[in-house]
């Protein structure tokens, strides 16, 4: 993909204490298989995002290990229970070795 | 593959077809994964470890119109706290290139055991989705997807 993968992420910016919230992330990654051919039946190399985590305040909270079956512009989302105000870190790893990341605050009234 | 390609030269419709074509058809076929592959992959992960039902709510459409995209959502029954959480989850397609889709690694912060993506699926198939808990009990969830348009290759 010619421009820089970006990540989306929807978090709530405010919450409850213990109150259950669900985050969404998408990003735009073309998340070539590996598998398809261009048009002169060459396979096309394997690139894709294969990990995405998610940290809380620098404590891991939720990880997904992608495989290439996950679809292009992968969508994640997970939940995660509010318990005190801070900033999470979500964190893409692409296979030629880069890393995009995307911080979002959550403030636990 | 061998006994696959005698069978098909033997019928007379396929008999224009050199050897070279019909090897070139069949190749990308072969390396699909099936049911074995993703025991076989599921085995490396928890030996012979036995599996039990339930507990697992795996959420794929019944039937898929692309299947470039195809949601998946699973939920394991947990009350995520300290003592007692979903520690792992792995989903495996069984009739894509690769048998792997996903794996998950919860924590009980999560506060509930649910994730949701999109993947995509070679064909109509079974997707198996495994969850290891805290206390070392695994759970196993089948589901079947059919697939109008693949998603791979092309």
């Amino acid at each position: 993909m010619a421009t820089k993968p970006t990540p989306r992420v929807r978090v709530p910016s405010q919450a409850k204490a213990g109150e259950m919230i669900e985050i969404k992330t998408l990003i735009s990654h073309e998340m070539e298989s590996g598998q398809r051919k261009d048009a002169s039946g060459k396979i096309v190399p394997r690139k894709i995002i294969n990990k995405f985590t998610a940290a809380f305040n620098g404590k891991m909270v939720f990880e997904a290990d992608w495989n290439p079956a996950i679809s292009a512009n992968p969508y994640q989302s997970f939940f995660y229970k509010a318990s005190e105000s801070g900033e999470f870190t979500f964190t893409w790893k692409d296979d030629d070795g880069s890393d995009y990341v995307a911080t979002n605050k959550l403030t636990v009234a | 593959m061998v006994s696959k390609s005698v069978e098909l030269t033997r019928r007379n419709t396929l008999a224009m077809v050199g050897i070279a074509g019909l090897a070139a058809i069949l190749a990308p076929r072969l390396s699909f994964a099936d049911e074995k592959m993703v025991a076989a992959e599921i085995k490396k992960l928890y030996g012979d470890k036995t599996f039990e039902s339930g507990k697992i709510k795996l959420d794929v459409p019944e039937i898929a119109e692309n299947g470039l995209v195809v949601p998946i959502n699973v939920e394991i029954e947990s009350p995520m706290t300290d003592a007692d959480y979903v520690k792992s989850v792995h989903v495996f397609a069984e009739g894509n290139p690769l048998p792997g889709v996903v794996s998950y690694k919860f924590t009980p912060a999560c506060g509930k055991a649910s994730a949701s993506t999109r993947m995509r699926l070679a064909e109509t198939q079974n997707i198996v989705c495994i969850a290891e808990m805290s206390n070392g009990k695994l759970h196993m969830a089948k589901a079947n997807v059919k697939v109008t348009i693949g998603g791979c290759g092309g």
